[in-house]
């Protein structure tokens, strides 16, 4: 009996974190197209609901009346997967935020390597759904994104490793903890430019959406849905957006740390501090996506392999010379 | 304790059952497939023998990014068909020998380690080095590699470093007339080398040197 209380126990926290980081992804969609709009001097969606905010529950409404057509010559299974697959790693992904030093679903050793194989499995959503629509451009679609993330995770995993030097734990808590005295977006100002860069390319937002092109492949790895299943990508692809944001948050401007240790700013509960900063990076990526043209492919294999693995692996010697000179290691 | 089998036995049986399905399955995209289920259920066994590190290092490197490359591989290039045609030709009793052989090599080998490790104890003794148990398992394998054996580590690096830029050699091949982007003359052309004004005289045209 009691195992089965800590069973329900368990499914409720799971909830109760779930379906706060559904409703935000909904939200954000709508967020995102109210700064496009923005920028772009045009209204965006205003009509539904207040200021337009269900726009986005109206939306997954008609998704899930529509009618899904699944190819005939496609790979069933595999089809039907994909969006399964893409919907579940955005959201596993999330147990392993902390909120506040207490609020956290599974507090485990190797939080940020955990982080990093979730987002580096997102890769196999995009390319099970491409293959699987036996079509060209979802094909084409695939094996770009396939390419572009792995490149983009090697930066990636170099840049935590920037970021662990000072730490000296893999626990997502510790990571945030030792930001008490000084958020590494200070010291390590390259390394957040580089991160954000990369977390834009390895969720396919523009400049670096090419998986999607719409000029060249149609919409790339999503040509053949449709309804629901469309959806299931769609909102997919916004969850993970987010849970980027919450990494970079995490990693670099101090997780639910406030800037300053002062009385206006500590009595405000330290969740909200970690989900405003989720949201000043979240409009960075709107406003982003809003103003930069489209990078050209062979581009964007440059940027990756040629500057950005040599900058970050040189980062890595000098912060690591520098923890050494200085005696700051964090074993010591 | 009963839930932690059941789990472990979930584990297993779904590791063993996309093994098989890994070289029964027609479809070589879903071998591959099959492989990745494989390696995710094995390193959810790594975890939940308390070896968090090696299973994250598992999901990373091999589903992460070698399986990516594999399928990747498959689905480029038709392997469904070539394999279909080898099966089917007279060269597979050739290849069955070769490959009998090495497994039953690495048969034996297992036994010969887990036997040694189930039925001489002592064995375990023979450790070279002291295991602190109080650590993490990140941080002892951290000791261990980096501190204790980094000699041993550097040189394995080396070995990869050649076996890299040997691949490198290997499927390099300059090709000539292909454009390529130099941003350096890009950024380096002004106007004089971009536009020429031409006076052009009514009815002659003008001639332009390509």
């Amino acid at each position: 009996m009691a195992e089965l209380f800590i069973f329900f126990e368990q499914i409720y926290r799971i909830l109760f974190l779930l379906i706060p980081v559904l409703v935000s992804v909904a939200m954000i969609v709508w967020l995102d197209r109210r700064v496009w709009a923005f920028v772009q001097k045009r209204r965006g969606p205003n009509v539904v609901g207040p200021f337009g905010l269900f726009q986005t529950l109206a939306d997954a409404l008609k998704y899930i009346f529509k009618e899904i057509i699944i190819p005939a010559s496609s790979n069933k299974i595999i089809f039907i997967l994909a969006p399964i697959v893409t919907m579940t790693l955005a959201l596993i992904a999330w147990a392993v935020i902390p909120f506040s030093e207490t609020f956290v679903l599974a507090d485990i050793n190797v939080g940020i390597l955990y982080l990093f194989a979730v987002s580096s499995l997102g890769v196999y959503g995009i390319i099970m759904g491409g293959w699987a629509s036996n079509s060209k451009y979802p094909f084409l679609g695939a094996i770009r994104s396939a390419a572009q993330m792995v490149s983009y995770e090697v930066s990636i995993g170099v840049i935590i490793i920037n970021v662990l030097l000072c730490v000296g734990s893999l626990n997502l808590s510790d990571i945030v903890l030792a930001q008490e005295d000084l958020w590494f977006v200070i010291p390590l100002f390259p390394m957040f430019i580089i991160f954000f860069i990369s977390a834009l390319a390895e969720t396919n937002r523009p400049p670096f959406d090419l998986p999607e092109a719409e000029a060249e492949l149609v919409a790339g790895y999503q040509t053949e849905y449709s309804g629901m299943m469309y959806a299931m990508f769609w909102l997919g692809e916004y969850a993970n957006i987010l849970l980027m944001c919450a990494m970079g948050s995490i990693l670099f401007l101090g997780g639910w740390l406030s800037p300053i240790d002062l009385f206006p700013f500590n009595v405000i509960p330290a969740p909200i501090w970690l989900i405003l900063k989720i949201l000043f990076l979240f409009i960075l990526f709107a406003l982003i996506k809003a103003i930069v043209p489209r990078y050209r492919y062979d581009q964007l294999m440059k940027l990756g392999w040629k500057i950005f693995l040599p900058f970050s692996l040189i980062y890595v010697v000098l912060t690591a010379s520098f923890l050494m000179y200085f005696d700051l290691l964090p074993g010591n | 304790m009963i839930a932690h089998a059941i789990v472990f036995y979930i584990f297993s049986l779904i590791a063993i059952v996309s093994a098989i399905m890994v070289t029964v399955s027609k479809n070589t995209v879903n071998s591959v497939f099959f492989l990745i289920l494989d390696f995710i259920s094995i390193s959810c066994l790594f975890i939940m023998i308390g070896a968090e590190f090696l299973g994250m290092i598992m999901l990373i490197v091999y589903v992460g990014a070698v399986a990516v490359l594999f399928l990747f591989v498959v689905m480029m290039l038709n392997v469904a068909q070539q394999k279909n045609e080898w099966f089917n030709s007279s060269g597979r009793s050739s290849h069955i020998p070769v490959g009998l052989l090495v497994s039953i090599i690495i048969f034996f080998e297992l036994i010969i380690v887990i036997g040694g490790w189930k039925y001489k104890p002592d064995l375990l003794d023979s450790i070279a080095i002291e295991i602190n148990t109080d650590l993490t398992n990140t941080q002892s394998l951290g000791s261990v590699i980096y501190t204790d054996y980094i000699h041993l580590f550097q040189l394995s690096g080396m070995v990869l470093l050649v076996a890299m830029i040997g691949a490198i050699v290997l499927t390099f091949r300059q090709r000539s007339g292909v454009k390529r982007q130099s941003y350096f003359k890009q950024i380096s052309r002004d106007r004089k080398d971009g536009i020429e004004l031409v006076d052009v005289e009514n009815n002659k045209g003008v001639k332009i040197d390509a």
